[in-house]
């Protein structure tokens, strides 16, 4: 057995890099080993982003872009397909998954700093990969043929005509009609399965890759690849990617799976915010509902569109408030990366950030009364702040020394683990002792002129090997 | 221009406050009550059917969800030489109904999605004698719809108390001044098992989609078990 699939691989390895390619990303990719809760979230969106493609696929077999049979279309999958009521709400869920998944993925990438050098075009690229998102899910959202379908995409389309000279053109070039039609639904249709995903699988590609150049960030935000071991080339603080974190995503995909498949059995419209209930009324152009709200997800940026009196200075907000984002590896001034070297100033601001981004995400999905448009005004200012005031507080805030090492993943494995009451009492009162600490000093010079030999050692190793290579 | 103009009409209720809210009355629905089920549809099929279809709903689907076997459904609730397969159409041409009622009758098959069951409950006790609409009633949750009060049989006629509070009269209740076929409670029940059946049709599979769900998550509070078991193995090496 083992044999033969040795032959099977030595063939392959002739003709594609089969194990480099599995070497280097997976089992000889060292990754700190202090990821906290954080880091579930990037193999989570690889892994929404595969149920999205497999459910799509499934469920172009029986939709129908047409404006006369989608909205029929999607209740044929839904009662007469076999299965199609899973297959349809794996994909609606999904898409909202996706965003949670997504938005905490850059959290992540925010508080720790994994945006900063050399991580700018990790972060760029995973920007291109979260804009080219929002177009898949606005355009999907249009494919159902409902009411918030249709007005949802009318208003936002709409907005394109805000821009100046050509502004008007361009909504009837992007439409393909003077209001959204036939014709729009068709190449929504052709973009959300087709174009959108290509270009999301080919940004995930490079921002991998990318990410592989330069190495996983960690909790403390410090370069693993400055320490490392001299013989084998291998970080201190690294693992290898596979096996440690490819089981311990598995248990991130089970509780995922689990959350996941509670809404989807047991409230896949998530009462009103994934599947919205004016979507189960067919598009009519000639009736507008009473309140268009977009889908969750897009309400954050949906209230600093109405924040704003003006509707091309809304655009320019909105547009602004998504851009400011790709620009953040150079609003950072901070020497440290990980907020938790950081001091009380970015604390505050970033806890300012998160209330604002909820606030206005709860404000977008609500009537836009007077007080929730001058709320909205506050926190979109606020939201812009924690930006555009990043230079300033970044580099005036006070930074705790950030470690060689990485600190301990567990604390409580600092202390050797003692399961008796007794005897851990034990240990508490021999560590006091004088003799504790002369055995640890003893211990210590060990090791001291044990890392001298070992350095003399691959000294006489390097010189040898210099030799050796000259004849 | 005219875009400019259409669009902003669509956006200005955004920046109106949503006129008053009414209070709709909760209403205990339970898709899995077959017998319930089935007095709906007869219901409806007596009631509603003349006027609004269920494009998306099978008679067939209907007998197997609800146990009901063909032959029953067939005399039960298939007046005009359906057959078993077709879905629950309406004869009126819909040209007619715009005349009739000068609207088209809503296809009712998701309209528990889109209202919500409270709201149909609410509605389908709300009609009240209003002289000024033409068939004569209006109703509490749905001011001005175009739709007579279709179990007035059973329910007789109500008129609304009204006060006036902060300038605008509110009604503040519904009395019986004829009374119908039912007692109000038994109307009430009949209502709840319509309101019950339009839940269901909003959604056939949630009967298979609710009983599965729990067998799902228990394989996969499994399969987590074994995955931690799993990690925590593999991670000996590294603490």
């Amino acid at each position: 057995m083992g044999k033969k699939t040795d032959t099977i691989l030595d063939w392959g390895n002739q003709r594609f890099p089969v194990t480099k390619v599995w070497d280097e990303h997976l089992a000889k990719y060292y990754a700190p080993k202090n990821f906290n809760f954080w880091w579930y979230f990037g193999s989570l969106s690889m892994l929404v982003l595969v149920l999205q493609i497999v459910t799509g696929i499934w469920l172009t077999m029986y939709y129908k872009p047409d404006a006369k049979m989608a909205f029929d279309s999607v209740e044929f999958i839904m009662r007469d397909v076999n299965w199609g009521w899973l297959i349809r709400y794996l994909h609606s869920t999904g898409a909202s998954a996706f965003f949670i998944v997504v938005y905490l993925h850059m959290f992540r990438g925010l508080i720790y700093g994994s945006f900063k050098k050399p991580r700018e075009l990790v972060w760029i690229l995973g920007m291109f990969i979260f804009f080219c998102l929002m177009a898949e899910a606005f355009m999907g959202y249009l494919l159902p043929w409902g009411q918030m379908s249709f007005w949802g995409a009318q208003v936002i389309i709409s907005l394109f005509s805000a821009i100046p000279y050509f502004g008007e053109d361009l909504t009837l070039w992007i439409r393909g009609d003077y209001v959204i039609a036939d014709a729009t639904l068709n190449r929504f249709f052709a973009f959300h399965v087709i174009a959108v995903p290509l270009a999301i699988v080919l940004l995930v590609f490079l921002h991998i890759v990318a990410l592989h150049q330069v190495g996983s960030n960690n909790p403390d935000g410090i370069d693993i690849k400055k320490l490392k071991d001299h013989w084998t080339e291998v970080p201190l603080d690294g693992i290898p990617f596979h096996p440690f974190y490819s089981v311990k995503d598995l248990v991130g995909v089970a509780v995922f799976m689990i959350v996941f498949s509670i809404i989807l059995f047991y409230m896949p419209d998530m009462g009103g915010y994934f599947l919205e209930h004016a979507n189960f009324i067919p598009a009519d152009p000639l009736q507008t509902p009473e309140h268009i709200a977009p889908v969750w997800y897009f309400t954050p940026y949906y209230a600093m569109l109405r924040a704003v009196p003006d509707k091309l200075g809304g655009v320019i907000v909105m547009g602004a408030s998504i851009f400011v984002l790709f620009i953040l590896p150079w609003l950072d001034r901070s020497k440290v990366k990980s907020i938790r070297y950081r001091g009380i100033l970015t604390k505050g601001a970033v806890t300012t950030f998160v209330i604002s981004f909820l606030v206005l995400g709860y404000l977008g999905t609500q009537p836009a009364t007077p007080i929730a448009v001058t709320f909205a005004r506050i926190f979109t200012c606020l939201y812009f702040a924690f930006f555009l005031l990043m230079p300033v507080y970044s580099k005036l805030d006070k930074t705790k020394p950030v470690p060689d090492r990485l600190t301990e993943s567990s604390p409580m494995r600092v202390c050797p683990a003692i399961p008796c009451k007794f005897a851990s009492a034990l240990w508490q009162k021999f560590s006091t002792l004088s003799v504790y600490s002369k055995l640890k000093l003893i211990v210590d010079q060990v090791k001291a002129v044990l890392c001298k030999l070992d350095e003399f050692l691959f000294e006489c190793y390097k010189t040898i090997a210099k030799v050796v290579k000259k004849q | 221009m005219k875009t400019i103009t259409a669009i902003l009409l669509v956006i200005t209720p955004l920046w109106v406050q949503a006129s008053g809210v009414v209070q709709l009355d909760r209403v205990k629905v339970d898709v899995f009550d077959k017998a319930s089920l089935y007095r709906g549809a007869k219901t409806y099929v007596q009631y509603c059917l003349g006027c609004h279809s269920l494009k998306h709903m099978r008679y067939s689907r209907l007998a197997a969800d609800l146990e009901v076997d063909d032959e029953r459904v067939k005399k039960e609730l298939m007046y005009v030489g359906e057959k078993i397969h077709d879905s629950m159409q309406i004869a009126m041409p819909q040209d007619a109904a715009a005349n009739w009622f000068g609207i088209k009758t809503p296809d009712l098959s998701l309209i528990a999605r889109s209202r919500g069951a409270d709201w149909l409950y609410s509605y389908l006790r709300g009609f009240y004698l209003d002289e000024a609409r033409p068939f004569g009633v209006n109703n509490r949750v749905f001011k001005d719809v175009a739709m007579p009060n279709a179990l007035w049989e059973l329910q007789g006629h109500r008129k609304a108390i009204f006060k006036t509070e902060n300038g605008q009269e509110v009604i503040t209740r519904l009395k019986i001044v004829k009374r119908g076929s039912m007692n109000s409670k038994d109307f009430d029940a009949t209502v709840t098992d319509l309101v019950n059946f339009l839940v269901y049709v909003g959604e056939p599979s949630q009967l298979v989609r609710l009983k599965m769900g729990k067998w799902v998550i228990l394989y996969l509070i499994i399969f987590w078990i074994v995955a931690y078991r799993l990690k925590k193995e593999y991670w000996k090496a590294v603490h």
